[in-house]
Formats: C-alpha cells, sequence, structure tokens
C-alpha cells in the first residue's frame, strides 16, 4: 500500500522521510516539484501525481506537502485519510504539527510513523494505543530530560492491554471527572451582489473532552435531533442507537476527540448573521476605483458577532488603498493582494463601515470582475442551527462527573461575491 | 537539529576546529581538499557515535540511537554504523531496543551477513511472555529484506497465526505480504497461513488478513465462502482501514457470487416466461445491510468504499441512499457552487457535477450560476466553465440559442483566452445548424483579426471553411489575409488555411484559383513535414492535371461531405469500467495491481457454500473442550490469561476477550438499551464458568470441563412467516426464536421479526396493537418503526412470555393504513435456555424429578437409528447443550431451564450398542415434557 512518505515544507525542502517498503529515492519527489510549480499555488497542487513507476498523493497541511509513494492500486482516499491522521496525531502530540515541532521531535514522529503502519498498512492510528507505544512529549518530561539527559519514553515495556475497545485505553484514572463537549458550528454560504442566499448550509461538529475513569458508557440526546439528518460518527458510537433511537451511545475514548460531524443543508435552517452592504467599482480613466463596505447584524438570535473579518483579494492591477474604517483596523498587502479589514466587535448601534479609494497600475485596463468578500466572525453561546443537547447520562461507572456544553457559530466558507 | 554536541567535550572541539580549517579552505577555493575533509568530518562524527553505542551506558547509546535515526529521517547515509548498532539489538533498554529495531529494518537489506547476526534476538522474542513484544519481534524479523531467513520467517509466521493473542495473529497477517513479496514462491503455504487466519473470529485479525489476501492470492475467492457471513456480521467493529480493504474484497466477491439485481427489469419483459423472478441471495441482503450504517463513518475512505459497493451491488432502487453522503444528485446541486477560493481542481470537478446534473428544469438557474464564473480570475477554470456551457448547450436543446448568444458576447471579452475557448466552443454549437446561424459566423470571420490564440484561429478558418457558402463574400476575403500572413502562423493554423483554400477552390475557384495556387506553394516549403505532405495531397485532389485519377471527380464529395455534429463530452467519460474509488478510476488507467471487477454470472453459484455447518463446529469444539489435551489448552488459556491480568488490570485475558466481541456482534439485534444488565450477567457467566474451570482444574475430571453456548441464530435458525407478501399487500413479515436473552425482561422469549417492503410505498408506522393473549402470558412489543422505505428489510426483536406453554399469542400488526392479525406459536423447544451442571449435579436433580412430584418419560428411539453426532446437533441447535459426554460413556445429557418459570428441564439420551437409543426426559411441567420428547423422537426419526 503506502510505500513511503515524504515530508516538505512551503520552500521545496525535503526535510523528512520514511520508508515501509524498501527505500525509495528521494529523486522520486521530483515530479511532485514539477506538479508543485505548475500549480502556483500549494493548493492547486493535483492530490495524485503519477510518475513513471509510481503515484504520489499527497494533501497541504499547515504549511507542509504529505507526499506518499504508492506502487500499486489503493484507494486513494484511503491513503488521504491515512495522511491526515498522520498530521492529526502529530497535532495531537506535539500541540502543532508544523515543521519546527517535526524536527525538533524527529525521533518521536518516526517511531509513530513505525507504529502507525506495518508494510504500508495501517497498524496502529488511535491515539490512546499509540500514547501507550509512545509517550507524547510533556514540557515536563523534557525539561527533566534535557537537565538530566535520561529517556523520553518509560523505561518499562507498556502493558499495551489490546482491548477490543481499541480507542480506549484500560485503567484511566481521574480525580476529577469531567466530560465537555463543544458544539461548533460554520456557516458556508454564498451571497450575492444583492445579498440574496445563493446558498447555504452548516458543517457542525461536535468536539469532546472526556476525562473519565474506569469504562464510562455515555449517551448524549438532543432537544431537536430531527435537524440531524446527515450525520458521521466517531467509530465509538453505536449507529444502530442512533438510527432506532436518534441518541448518541458511546464509551469515550480518553482526551479529546471529535464525536460526530453533521451536515445541515436545508436553506430555510441556515441562518445568515449578518448582512454586507459593498459597492466596489473601478474606474475606466485614471487608474483609480472606489471601495465602500459596511456590515450589519441580520439573524444573530440576540447574540453578539465577534471577530468580524472581511478579506478581500484584489485583482493584480491594484496597487494600494486609501480607506477608513470606522471600527476596527485595516492592511493591504500590495505583495499578495489582500485587504484584510479586521473589525472585531459588531455593535449594532454603529454600524463598521470601510470606505475609500483604490490605486490602480497606471495604464493596464481595468479589471473585468469585482472581487468578492470572504467573511469571518464568531458567536458564542450559540448554534446557528438551533442544535440543543438534552442531557449527558453516564452507566457503568459510579462517581458523578461534572458535564458542560458550550456552542459556537463561525463563519466557514462565507463569501459574498460583488 | 540541535543535536547535543555539548554532551561531549572533545568533539565540540573538534568540530570547531574543523570548522574553521574548511572555513580557511574554502577561502582558497580548494573544492577537492574541501570534499576530502568532510569526509573525514563525517568519519570522526561516527567514531563519536560508535564510541557512544559500545558504551556500557544506556543513556549514552540512547544519545548515540537517537541521532542515528534522526539522520535516518533527513535520509542521511548511516549504513557504516551497522556493526556497531547490530549489537546492541539484544540491548535491555527497551528505548535502544526499539529505535535498534528502525535501524535494522532500514538497513539489512544492505548488510545482508550482519543483520544475519541479529535473528536470534528475534527468536527469541518470539517465544515471550509479553504479547507486544511477540509481535514486535515478529514484525522486524519479517521486515529484514533477506532472503535467507524465509524459512525461518515461514516458521514464525505460522506459528503467529496460531497464537492466542489476537494482536500477535494480526502481526502475522501483515507479514504475509511481506515475506510473499520477498519469495513468491512461498505463495503455496502462505496461503494456508491465510486461509486459517480467515477463518479467525476477531476483528482487530480481520482487515489484516484481508489484506494479505488481496496482496497474495485475490483470486482464491473460494476461501472467502465459509467466512462470508462472518465477515459481513464483523464488519462494523473492523477498524476503519480494515473496513474499505474488506468492503472492496466483497464488492468483488458478490459480483462473482450473486445474480445481477438489476437484470431482470430490462429482460423479463422479453421474456418472461423463461426467467424465474429474481429474488436476492439473503446474503447478498446481508452484505447490503451491514455495510449500510458504515456510510456515518467518519472517514471518508470507509464512505467511498461503502457508496461504491451500493454502485456496483445494489438493486437501482437502493443507491439512492448514498447519494446524501456522496451528493451526487439533484437536490444537493448547490452544494457544488463554486467559491473563489475553491482549489482548481476543485472548481473543475464541481463544474463537472453541475454539467451533468443540468436538465431542463434547473439549466436556467445553471447557466446563471456559470455566468458568474466566466468573470472569475482563474483563467483554466474561465475556460472549463465555457466548455460546461458548450455541453449543456447540446444536451439541453431548449437553451441552445441562449447558451449561443451568451457564448457569441464573450467574444468581445477582453481576455483572449476567453474569447478563444468561446470560439471553440462555438463551432461544435454551430456545426449543428449552421443554417441558422451565418450571422455569427460572419461575426467570427471579422474576430480572425484580433484573435491569436491558435486553437482559435483554426477553429474559426475551419467554420468558414465548412460553410463557405453561408459567407460567400467573406471566405475569399479571409483566405486573401491568411495567405498573406500564412508564414508566421502556427501548424494548426496553416493546416486549416490549405483547408479552407481547398474548399474554396472546390466552391468558388473564379476567385480564389491564384490564391490557392499561392498558399500550396507556400506549403509546399514549409518546415513540417505534416504541412508539405498535406499540400501535395490536396494538390492532387483538387487540381485537375492529366495524371490525376479518379478521386480528382469526387473531390467536392469528401470535402465537402456533410459532418457528424461533434459531442461534446466530459473528459471524465470512459472510466465506468473500473470499479468507483479506485485509483485506476482516478487515472482512468489500470494501477499495477488493480483487480478487475467482474460482470455479474449468468446464473448463481451454489449458495450453500457459505453455509457454515453448525455440527461441524459443535463437534470440534466438543472434542477440543473434553479431549484431555484440549483440557490442557483450556486451563493454559485460563491461566496465561490471569498472567496478563496481573499487570493491573480488570479485564480477562485477550482469549475471553475476543470471544465476548465475537458474541456481541453476532447478537445482532441486541437491545443495547439494557447493555449494562447485560453485561453483567455475561461476566456472571464468565465468573461462573471460570470457577467451573479451576474446580475441574483441582479434579483432573476432563468431562466437567465445558462452556455454557448459545448456539449462534445464522444459518440453522427457522423462519417462520407471520404475514405472507400477498396476504400482506407487499409487507411480509418472518419471524424466528433468536435464542439470545431477551435483555428487557429476562422471562420473556426473544422473538425476532423482519418486516420486507415489498410495496412500491414506504411503510409508516409499524406497530403491535391489540394483543389477545391467554391469562398470564405478556408482551413487550418493539418500538413503532416510524418509516420504512421502499424494499428495505427492517429487523426488531420483540419479547413473549408464554408462560411455559405453547399457545399462541395472538395480536395485531399494524401499519398506517392497514391491520393485520397476527400470531406467534412457539415449538416447544423455543421455550428453554440452556443451563450449566456438573455432571453429579445433573444426577442430583434427575433423581428429584424421577420422585413423586415430577414427571419423567423414557423412550425407546428406534432401533435402527444410532445415536451420533448428527443427532447431537439437532439438539444443540434446538433444545440445550450442556454437559457434553465423555466419548467413552455414550451417555448425551442435556440440561436446561424454561425461560419464564426457570424450571429445570434435563435430557438425556443413552445409546446402546447396536444402534438404537434411549431417551429420557425430567422435567416438573408433564406438557413440556411430554410435548419435548415429541419433538425430539420425531426429530430423531428423521
Amino acid at each position: 500500500m503506502i510505500h513511503s512518505l515524504f515530508l516538505i515544507n512551503n520552500a521545496g525542502d525535503l526535510f523528512l522521510e520514511k520508508h515501509w517498503k524498501s527505500v525509495i529515492s528521494r529523486s522520486v519527489c521530483d515530479y511532485f516539484f514539477e506538479a508543485r510549480e505548475k500549480a502556483v499555488e500549494p493548493d492547486n497542487v493535483p492530490p495524485v501525481i503519477r510518475t513513471p513507476h509510481h503515484y504520489l498523493i499527497n494533501i497541504y497541511r499547515e504549511k507542509i506537502f504529505f507526499v506518499s509513494v504508492i506502487q500499486t492500486e489503493v484507494p486513494p482516499l484511503f491513503v488521504i485519510e491515512f495522511l491526515h491522521r498522520v498530521a492529526e496525531t502529530f497535532q495531537d502530540y506535539f500541540g502543532e504539527c508544523s515543521e519546527t515541532t517535526i524536527k525538533d521531535n524527529v525521533v518521536i514522529v518516526y517511531e509513530l510513523l513505525e507504529e502507525m503502519l506495518d508494510n504500508g498498512f495501517p497498524l496502529a492510528t488511535e491515539s490512546n494505543i499509540l500514547k501507550e507505544l509512545i509517550r507524547p512529549p510533556t514540557i515536563l518530561r523534557s525539561m527533566v530530560n534535557t537537565i538530566t539527559g535520561s529517556s523520553n519514553v518509560g523505561e518499562t515495556l507498556p502493558t499495551g492491554q489490546l482491548s477490543n475497545i481499541p480507542w480506549r485505553r484500560a485503567g484511566v484514572k481521574y480525580t476529577n471527572n469531567e466530560a465537555y463537549f463543544d458544539v461548533v458550528e460554520e456557516i458556508d454560504a454564498i451571497l450575492d451582489k444583492s445579498g440574496t442566499t445563493v446558498f447555504a448550509e452548516i458543517q457542525g461538529v461536535i468536539d469532546a473532552c472526556v476525562k473519565l475513569s474506569g469504562m464510562p458508557d455515555l449517551t448524549l440526546s438532543f432537544m431537536n435531533p430531527r435537524l440531524l439528518d446527515d450525520v458521521s460518527f466517531h467509530p465509538c458510537v453505536r449507529y444502530k442507537r442512533w438510527e432506532s433511537e436518534r441518541v448518541i451511545s458511546f464509551i469515550p475514548p480518553d482526551g479529546n476527540f471529535q464525536l460526530m460531524s453533521y451536515h445541515i443543508s436545508a436553506q430555510n435552517l441556515v441562518a445568515i448573521p449578518i448582512y454586507v452592504k459593498q459597492n466596489i467599482s473601478f474606474f475606466e480613466t485614471g487608474s483609480s476605483g472606489r471601495l465602500d463596505i459596511a456590515v450589519g447584524p441580520k439573524q444573530t438570535m440576540g447574540k453578539t458577532v465577534e471577530c468580524l473579518v472581511v478579506t478581500v483579494h484584489m485583482p493584480k492591477v491594484v496597487l494600494s488603498a486609501n480607506l477608513s474604517a470606522t471600527q476596527g483596523t485595516y492592511n493591504y498587502d500590495p505583495v499578495t493582494k489582500i485587504l484584510l479589514w479586521d473589525i472585531g466587535k459588531l455593535n449594532p448601534q454603529k454600524l463598521p463601515n470601510l470606505k475609500g479609494s483604490l490605486s490602480l497600475q497606471s495604464g493596464a485596463p481595468k479589471p473585468e470582475e469585482n472581487p468578492s468578500l470572504n467573511i469571518d466572525l464568531k458567536i458564542q453561546q450559540l448554534a446557528i442551527s438551533g442544535l440543543k443537547v438534552n442531557r449527558l447520562d453516564m452507566y457503568g461507572e459510579k462517581y458523578k462527573p461534572f458535564k458542560g456544553v458550550k456552542y459556537v457559530t463561525k463563519a466557514g466558507k462565507f463569501q459574498v461575491r460583488t | 537539529m540541535s543535536l547535543s554536541y555539548s554532551c561531549n567535550g572533545h568533539i565540540c572541539e573538534n568540530l570547531l576546529v574543523m570548522d574553521s580549517f574548511v572555513r580557511f579552505l574554502k577561502e582558497r577555493e580548494q573544492e577537492q581538499l574541501i570534499k576530502i575533509l568532510s569526509f573525514l568530518f563525517y568519519i570522526f562524527r561516527h567514531d563519536d557515535l560508535k564510541e557512544m553505542l559500545d558504551s556500557n551506558k544506556d543513556s549514552l547509546k540512547l544519545e548515540a540511537m537517537k541521532r542515528i535515526v534522526a539522520m535516518i529521517a533527513r535520509g542521511k547515509n548511516a549504513s557504516d554504523l551497522f556493526p556497531a548498532v547490530v549489537k546492541n539489538v539484544a540491548c535491555k533498554n527497551i528505548e535502544v531496543k526499539k529505535l535498534v529495531y528502525v535501524y535494522l529494518v532500514r538497513y539489512a537489506e544492505e548488510q545482508q551477513d550482519l543483520a544475519l547476526l541479529s535473528i536470534s534476538t528475534f527468536q527469541r522474542g518470539l517465544k515471550d511472555p509479553n504479547q507486544l513484544i511477540r509481535a514486535s519481534a515478529l514484525r522486524v524479523l519479517s521486515s529484514i529484506r533477506v532472503t535467507i531467513i524465509v524459512p525461518i520467517m515461514m516458521l514464525a509466521i505460522k506459528e503467529a497465526a496460531s497464537d492466542m493473542s489476537p494482536y500477535v495473529r494480526k502481526t502475522a497477517a501483515h507479514a504475509i505480504p511481506k515475506l510473499h513479496s520477498l519469495d513468491p514462491e512461498q505463495k503455496d503455504q502462505l496461503i494456508e497461513v491465510i486461509e486459517k487466519l480467515l477463518a479467525d473470529k476477531t476483528t482487530l485479525v480481520a482487515g489484516s488478513v484481508v489484506m494479505a489476501f488481496e496482496e497474495v492470492c485475490p483470486d482464491r475467492i473460494d476461501l472467502i465462502h465459509k467466512n462470508y457471513r462472518k465477515l459481513c456480521n464483523l464488519l462494523i467493529d473492523v477498524e476503519e482501514w480494515g473496513q474499505v480493504v474488506i468492503i472492496n474484497m466483497l464488492t468483488r466477491y458478490a459480483r462473482t457470487q450473486f445474480l445481477n439485481p438489476n437484470v431482470n427489469v430490462s429482460i423479463t419483459h422479453m421474456c418472461e416466461k423463461k426467467r424465474k423472478p429474481y429474488v436476492m441471495d439473503p446474503d447478498h441482503r446481508l452484505l447490503l445491510r451491514n455495510t449500510k450504517p458504515l456510510l456515518q463513518s467518519r472517514n471518508a475512505a470507509v464512505v467511498m468504499a461503502v457508496a461504491q459497493l451500493y454502485f456496483h451491488l445494489a438493486p437501482k432502487a437502493e443507491v439512492g441512499i448514498i447519494a446524501k453522503a456522496l451528493g451526487m444528485f439533484e437536490p444537493y446541486l448547490k452544494s457544488f457552487y463554486i467559491r473563489s477560493t475553491d482549489p482548481t481542481q476543485i472548481k473543475i470537478l464541481k463544474l463537472e457535477v453541475l454539467t451533468n446534473l443540468a436538465n431542463e428544469a434547473n439549466i436556467s438557474t445553471i447557466l446563471r450560476e456559470f455566468q458568474t464564473y466566466i468573470k472569475s480570475m482563474d483563467k483554466d477554470f474561465v475556460a472549463a466553465s465555457i466548455q460546461a456551457i458548450g455541453r449543456c448547450a447540446t444536451n439541453i436543446g431548449e437553451v441552445r440559442d441562449t447558451c449561443l448568444n451568451g457564448l457569441v458576447q464573450l467574444l468581445s471579452n477582453r481576455d483572449e483566452l476567453v474569447v478563444a475557448e468561446s470560439v471553440v466552443v462555438i463551432k461544435k454549437l454551430l456545426q449543428m445548424q449552421p443554417e441558422q446561424h451565418s450571422d455569427i459566423i460572419k461575426h467570427m470571420a471579422k474576430l480572425i483579426d484580433n484573435i491569436q490564440v491558435p486553437m482559435a484561429r483554426a477553429s474559426i478558418l475551419w467554420l468558414i471553411g465548412e460553410y463557405c457558402e453561408h459567407v460567400p463574400k467573406i471566405a475569399p476575403d479571409v483566405l486573401r489575409k491568411m495567405a498573406k500572413s500564412f508564414t508566421n502562423e502556427e501548424d494548426i493554423v496553416k493546416l486549416q488555411i490549405i483547408n479552407l483554400a481547398a474548399k474554396l477552390y472546390l466552391t468558388n475557384s473564379k476567385q480564389t484559383k491564384l490564391l490557392t495556387q499561392y498558399v500550396l506553394n507556400l506549403a509546399k516549403y514549409d518546415q513540417n513535414y505534416d504541412i508539405r505532405d498535406r499540400a501535395r495531397f490536396i494538390r492532387q485532389l483538387i487540381v485537375p492535371t492529366d495524371k490525376s485519377g479518379a478521386l480528382n471527380k469526387y473531390a467536392k464529395k469528401l470535402f465537402l461531405a456533410l459532418k457528424p455534429a461533434p459531442v461534446l463530452e466530459s473528459p471524465f467519460k470512459d472510466r465506468d469500467h473500473f470499479q468507483l474509488g479506485s485509483l485506476s478510476h482516478l487515472l482512468n488507467a489500470k494501477a499495477a495491481g488493480y483487480q478487475e471487477l467482474p460482470d455479474w454470472p449468468e446464473s448463481a453459484p451454489d449458495p450453500s457454500v457459505r453455509n457454515v455447518e453448525v455440527k461441524d463446529s459443535v463437534c470440534a469444539e466438543r472434542t477440543v473442550l473434553t479431549g484431555p489435551e484440549g483440557a490442557g489448552v483450556l486451563l493454559l488459556q485460563t491461566t496465561r490469561g490471569s498472567s496478563n491480568i496481573a499487570s493491573g488490570s480488570d479485564e480477562s485475558g485477550s482469549g475471553s476477550e475476543s470471544e465476548e466481541s465475537r458474541e456481541e456482534t453476532e447478537s445482532e439485534e441486541e437491545e443495547e438499551d439494557e447493555e449494562e444488565e447485560k453485561k453483567k450477567r455475561k461476566k456472571l457467566d464468565k465468573t461462573k464458568a471460570k470457577k467451573q474451570a479451576e474446580e475441574s482444574a483441582e479434579r483432573c475430571a476432563i468431562h466437567t470441563i465445558h462452556q455454557i453456548r448459545t448456539i449462534a441464530p445464522s444459518g440453522s435458525i427457522k423462519m417462520y412467516e407471520l404475514l405472507h407478501r400477498i396476504t400482506g399487500e407487499g409487507l411480509a413479515v418472518e419471524y424466528c426464536f433468536s435464542r439470545q436473552p431477551f435483555s428487557p425482561d429476562p422471562n420473556m422469549v426473544a422473538v425476532q421479526i423482519q418486516f420486507t417492503n415489498n410495496t412500491n410505498s414506504e411503510t409508516k408506522n409499524l406497530h403491535i396493537e391489540d394483543p389477545r393473549l391467554q391469562s398470564g402470558m405478556r408482551i413487550r412489543e418493539f418500538a413503532e418503526i416510524g418509516l420504512q422505505p421502499t424494499g428495505e428489510s427492517v429487523t426488531v426483536v420483540m419479547g413473549i412470555d408464554f408462560c411455559d406453554s405453547t399457545q399462541a399469542a395472538n395480536f395485531q400488526l399494524c401499519t398506517h393504513t392497514r391491520k393485520f392479525f397476527v400470531s406467534i406459536q412457539p415449538p416447544v423447544g423455543e421455550l428453554m435456555t440452556p443451563t450449566f451442571l456438573t455432571e453429579n449435579n445433573f444426577k442430583k436433580e434427575q433423581g428429584e424429578r424421577t420422585s413423586a412430584h415430577s414427571r419423567f418419560n423414557t423412550h425407546s428411539c428406534p432401533t435402527d437409528c444410532s445415536f451420533s453426532s448428527k443427532h447431537l446437533s439437532f439438539f444443540s441447535s434446538y433444545v440445550v447443550v450442556t454437559p457434553p459426554p465423555p466419548p467413552s460413556a455414550p451417555v448425551y445429557r442435556f440440561a436446561g431451564k424454561t425461560v419464564s418459570s426457570g424450571c429445570l428441564v434435563l435430557v438425556t439420551v443413552t445409546t446402546k450398542e447396536g444402534g438404537g437409543a434411549q431417551l429420557t426426559v425430567n422435567c416438573e411441567k408433564m406438557v413440556i415434557g411430554t410435548m419435548l420428547v415429541k419433538d425430539i423422537l420425531q426429530a430423531l426419526s428423521q
């Protein structure tokens, strides 16, 4: 299946290689570099590249290309999912998945890769099993290690009770037993020039942080489970129970994990929290243009919109922007041609507005198309779909856990066409 | 990497000296010397590592190994350290050991002789009491690609395949393809191991062994038969990666074993009488049913695998269920609207989906959407959008004119690429109805002055040539301009100029004769072969000379023949012969190792190959559990298990764990509601069994070792009809006694009911009403089934307390429209569950029941019937098992108790020499006893 893995940073440096079968020369990556150059933007690199003897399947994450080498037929999604799992494992272990952390922890990274695949086929990808085999670094431990020069991994072999619940290790103990759930919803939307919704949907996830002793068996139920008709679950969730009763019944993994994700596409359920009035125009003469953007609250369910940011990818001919914002700060980067207006909290009494002129490259024809606006925002204590957790019950253990649910709504791919 | 140079002072100094020296040399530009010195430097550094590896401090060794692994990770060569590293393979420090393994696997192939030194360490590791050490020893051993150790590997794999730790067995499965790629001649032996591991019942092993199967012997579909149902049932509990592999394999399997569910739709009306109506094989249904919940997996690869399974195997009516997960169909149109921030390849794919979804109803929305795309800054995407518009226009006649007008407007676009792409598409569209569009052709003729993109110029020229009769005045003028610029044109344009010239010569030679001659002369001396050839060919064809042959007469027909309009095709077409979701499908080219998806068979192969005979397994169990060695095995397992537990967990050993997980998956219809209770009970059972095992160990009495077994329902359980498809007006209902404890109420008999909706509409609100029962009987209804789509089957479990009688339970089955009167009557054997008694207890209980207040029956069996294991299997599947008899004494004892009142039922069969047997049933309930005797005798005489 997966023959080798190369990690390549944005500058094209190959900084880690791992082979699960015989060694494949890193020169195979030249095909990747060629494709990378052709694609201009890193996002545009084709995920599957064919070379005379191999296939290169890659993902781009956290400014790193994970390039895997394949020799025989395998479902491409299988490899892509696996590569994402590798990146997630790094994130889980080191707090972030970046070139620096990978280089700093290269031995652990190598050991992890060794455990995750055997002969190119996934062996242990569950974080709980991995953490028993290879201990993640902690600040304390790495400090002690630097002082004493001792090992990062325990002297004793992990007992590795490879239970039939592969996602949970045995013998978990906490003094404070707690279970937190974050309902995070992202609005993906396209609004047209006049502000009408062309398309809107919600991508929701429920992230969990469960620190409970023993083998708790949890049941999470919703006030309005009917909202959810397109869901996917962590493997710990019992599908049958969901099918028949619409409750989520599971023995949780220990620590942080994503319990489920869902997708609400019914347009009438998707509230658009803000409206945007915009007018961007370029003049035929004088090499200039005008920009006027105003943002206001629409359906916010009485909550405050925070962290509001408007991003505009300007056409190449826009040299600079001379604007004034009634609220927040703006910045135009003439190299990347990105105008970024950081508004912050949306005050319904005093609507923020960004207005001013744009100067264009003289002599160049005026841009054909007006740039679209990308919106970023956050609303605390609200799931925009109206999804509400009803209760969490625990079976199998005697103690009383501390429980909590948090709701957040964010803008996902929220775009206003102009 | 800040390697800790600080730990060794003199190295640090060395480095500094080297560094300044090298810099000094660099300044002198002595490159050759630098090379030599940096090589020395290299050696120095490695010397230092070797020193550390040879030290007796683990911390130094570890530091050295870490640095070496970091070198490997960066792709630096560390092979010269092999001798120093391999010495540490037996190091006590587990961390050092692990890193040495990493190193070994990387370099063993290059240093075969030295690698052999380490083999004995692994062989020792294979016998370690710790399962993780056994597994890792096998992993490393099998990863060392050295041919000479093939026999050792083979032996190790075989042993590990019967290891009692499922984790080690999993590692064995992984090792199989490794050995196969190292030495393909081992194939036959490896297939034996695969066969053995395929029979494994743990979820941990299933995915890995199917992977090995796919790599080593994907064509041995016969190995799957016996494991098919088990794989289907285990599937949901297998880890995600295994699920993908298993689902893909089962897709192929199903294509060889079942009939095409869609074929009779088209064929029946042709040969209706010949063909039997299509009935889906229950195993085919089992696969579809058991994969469906996986559509909710978080893993996209699993979802894709299920989607392709439905695509390739499901009846057309059911394929729709994957639409939501895949987003394939019209209601999800808007999910494919494109954002300016999408990566190009995503944009192109979305565009493709939108184009395929376009129909009369939604085309106006889609076209409006396309119009916004044309303004995008991403020019590749704009070009693709224009092509998409062209395809919509060809597919949907109504909008052709609208599209054409839109494209013509694009011709005045400022961006040349947009114009060029539009020209190409317009050309294709015009070919469909040229007569009506001469004004567009004229418009395009004017464009030739401005457009520089070769493909677009060539398209315009072709168009003018082809329809020169529609633009008689403009065409010669265009040729004049082209003749002027001929030498500066691209090749494809030159070819079209020649083409245009030829066509004009044939239709309008008066005006264009000289021009044509001129163009052909220019072409005659062109640098390009093709153009010279074309010129010569055309001159011969159109200009009449003495030598010119018969073809000349037909020149006009040849050039101005009516040409069929081109079909605008998707760039993604022509790949449907590949299995969906495969690499080959994505690339539209067969990748190495791709397994063709076979066509459905004409007639179904024998479905009974998948039957797993209960008899066999029971007999096997019996010998294993009762033979003297068998007892040893069992005891060993128990002790091993507990020694594993000793490390601080209250879970029982791996063996019984897997047993439990299997049971859980098999009892498909378990009410998870009451799982807690059930678990408790299971635990009780387990401890009970354990106690028994200990007891037996003390007594060393073979015949007391046994297990309480509920025979799994698969295959052997009889289905009864509750409602026939015809009386139920399309709703067919079957039921069986699942022989599982009914967890909400242990005094009830679990009845598993399967609804199949054969109607054309959904059935709603399936529930039970108005039960009419004998006094004392109780019923526990299943939860109402809200909605049952067409063609679907749903299985529910209800509980009935029959009060230990064979009276029927009557009730009404209601749907949202209809009510049906139905009744369930249990055979007597279904009223009891197995129970456990030691032989002594059995005898004691039997003694009590021969006394006055109970009832016992003794019957002679027919003399011609020798009591054999065949009958044993009858008992075990029908009534109760336990305890199995010692093979020497021909007395079979079975104990059970009735579900409702828990009254003991004891069955004794004493075989007689020379055939025949005596049957004794002891039971306080007279009726039950009598009926049981009757039933058993009837079954025995069959």
